[in-house]
């Protein structure tokens, strides 16, 4: 198994407060990689400088080999790193359909691409069908993206992280504000895409991460406490203490 | 009718409508309203310009007047010195090096201004886009060789090839095949490939940047399109009017550009040029009425912003649209 994401001590302080103290973690290729800690641990301020939306203050980040610790969110895009957003981002005005296509578009280089229409390319418009089929949106493709429920702007969120075809997909609480049905879809959706791709996920649902995870790394104020896989970090006492004490 | 969308019905018959109409003025002995005709058109081009920018890009462009000005001076400084591209072989068709610098210098400006300015947002950007605009316009006056804020009178007007820009009709005409020509432009461009990620990125850019898009560099293809389509504007609104300033860069000017756009409907074909049309009839037949005519038509302003989702063409919108 290699390494396809390395993060040597990586630190990110606001002010006075270090959301990211010296992170060092590897997401080995092909895992789900779960990051748990409590609320304000730091866990979407180290997603925005894997994925490029925020430059760290020091450390590195290296992506298959490449240091790319300064490289811009689009250039990342293109290496093969994606992520969904905690709170939907999604084009809202634009057709779900549309949205999808976009990210299967951004694989092709460049769109400096003027006459043809978009939605009369057929390859585009295939694979995005084909990414809302699997996660079930397949029948809402042609509607107002802002029509749809939470629910289904979540599974967007995944069909949108599918589409751009990356390798590594940073999945910033996927189940957030889901009812426990769609909850369970979601997490039997993800078990079907585990060894597909390499995930690096953020999760609050304790049962979707223990069902999911292939290891979990335990963030508390921007630290790193504990790496290792669910039972490990089940039994370990610093994990208990600061953590899942609490619940 | 299917596939056939009620505005764009609409939209062809505004069309035809203004192919029609305005030669028919002509003949029956009312050149006036062929001259409004005229100057409606030449605005509608230069807003459906300012519209892919601010429609469908999302970025309010407070400049947009700089390139009417760049596109006219580019008619009419060629004119001042007697230089007619440098060769009397080609002497004859010297339009097509005015239009042609008139383009090239608009994009130029455009590329220039636009990548400093789209390191901006929001009203940051709309007030850079302004201060660009507003140096062109000082830079204008502060040449006394043409004339600074008095302008210069243009007295030859562009030849072109088969066509007689003197003859009301002919420019007429040149113009309305030019914004018919613009309109397609800007919609075949808006749905293309690249005109879904200038809309992804007004809708949300930073989904955009995260799906691999580097938006800015899109962003400002855009812009200077817009710019270059403006300029090409301005070379017609020079021809028009046989006359130059400064003026017509001043920032009110590109306020009306933009009211232009919002009035009609922002991000449709027509609007634009439903803006410049109800602006240019309002404007000629409140200021018969009165000289403070600007706060009536101020008033009409907010009340269709307010209560007209989409503008103009938010009144015509059918539900299946």
């Amino acid at each position: 198994m290699t390494t396809l994401l390395k993060v040597q001590n990586l630190r990110k302080s606001f002010g006075g407060v270090a959301a990211t103290d010296d992170v060092n973690l590897d997401v080995t290729e092909g895992e789900l990689h779960a990051i748990i800690g409590p609320n304000g641990a730091g866990k979407t301020t180290l997603i925005t400088q894997l994925s490029g939306a925020q430059k760290p203050d020091s450390g590195s980040v290296t992506f298959k080999g490449t240091n790319i610790t300064r490289a811009p969110a689009h250039a990342r895009a293109k290496l093969g790193i994606t992520r969904s957003f905690q709170i939907t981002s999604l084009v809202m005005d634009m057709s779900v359909m549309d949205n999808v296509a976009l990210a299967v578009q951004a694989k092709e280089g460049h769109s400096f691409r003027f006459l043809k229409p978009a939605r009369k390319v057929k390859n585009l418009r295939d694979e995005a069908r084909e990414m809302l089929v699997q996660v079930g949106l397949g029948d809402r493709a042609d509607e107002p993206t802002i029509e749809l429920s939470h629910g289904e702007h979540r599974l967007m969120e995944i069909a949108i992280a599918l589409a751009s075809g990356a390798e590594l997909m940073l999945l910033d609480e996927p189940m957030a504000g889901l009812g426990s049905e769609e909850s369970a879809k979601m997490v039997s959706f993800l078990l079907g895409l585990k060894g597909e791709k390499t995930i690096l996920l953020i999760e609050h649902d304790m049962d979707a991460v223990f069902a999911l995870a292939d290891r979990i790394s335990v963030l508390v104020y921007g630290k790193i406490i504990a790496t290792g896989t669910p039972d490990e970090i089940r039994n370990n006492d610093d994990v208990r203490h600061a953590y899942l004490g609490e619940e | 009718m299917t596939g056939f969308k009620r505005s764009s019905w609409i939209t062809l018959a505004t069309m035809v409508g203004l192919l029609i109409l305005p030669p028919v003025f002509f003949w029956t002995g009312n050149a006036f309203y062929l001259d409004l005709a005229t100057r409606l058109v030449i605005l509608g081009i230069a807003a459906t310009s300012l519209n892919l920018v601010l429609g469908y890009g999302g970025l309010i462009s407070f400049g947009h007047a700089a390139y009417i000005g760049i596109g006219a001076y580019a008619v009419g400084i060629p004119v001042y010195h007697e230089f007619y591209g440098g060769f009397e072989s080609v002497a004859s068709t010297n339009g097509l090096f005015q239009i042609g610098m008139a383009v090239v210098i608009s994009a130029l400006f455009a590329l220039i201004t636009g990548a400093i300015s789209l390191r901006t947002k929001g009203v940051y950007f709309i007030m850079i886009t302004m201060a660009f605009a507003q140096m062109a316009y000082y830079l204008f006056i502060s040449l006394d060789e043409y004339g600074g804020d008095d302008g210069l009178v243009i007295e030859v007007r562009s030849e072109l090839p088969l066509i007689n820009l003197d003859n009301p009709i002919q420019l007429y005409l040149v113009c309305w095949v030019s914004l018919a020509a613009a309109m397609l432009i800007v919609r075949t461009i808006i749905h293309s490939r690249f005109g879904m990620v200038l809309q992804g990125a007004k809708g949300n850019n930073e989904r955009m940047v995260t799906l691999g898009y580097n938006t800015y560099l899109y962003r400002l293809v855009a812009y200077v399109i817009s710019g270059a389509m403006a300029g090409f504007a301005g070379a017609l609104m020079g021809n028009f009017s046989s006359f130059i300033s400064p003026e017509m860069m001043a920032w009110s000017r590109s306020g009306e550009l933009m009211f232009m756009v919002i009035l009609g409907g922002s991000a449709t074909t027509l609007g634009p040029v439903l803006g410049s049309m109800v602006f240019i009839v309002v404007e000629e037949v409140l200021s018969s009425f009165t000289i403070y005519w600007h706060l009536p038509f101020g008033l009409m302003l907010i009340g269709i912003v307010l209560y007209v989702r989409g503008g103009l063409m938010g009144l015509f919108k059918g539900k299946g649209d």
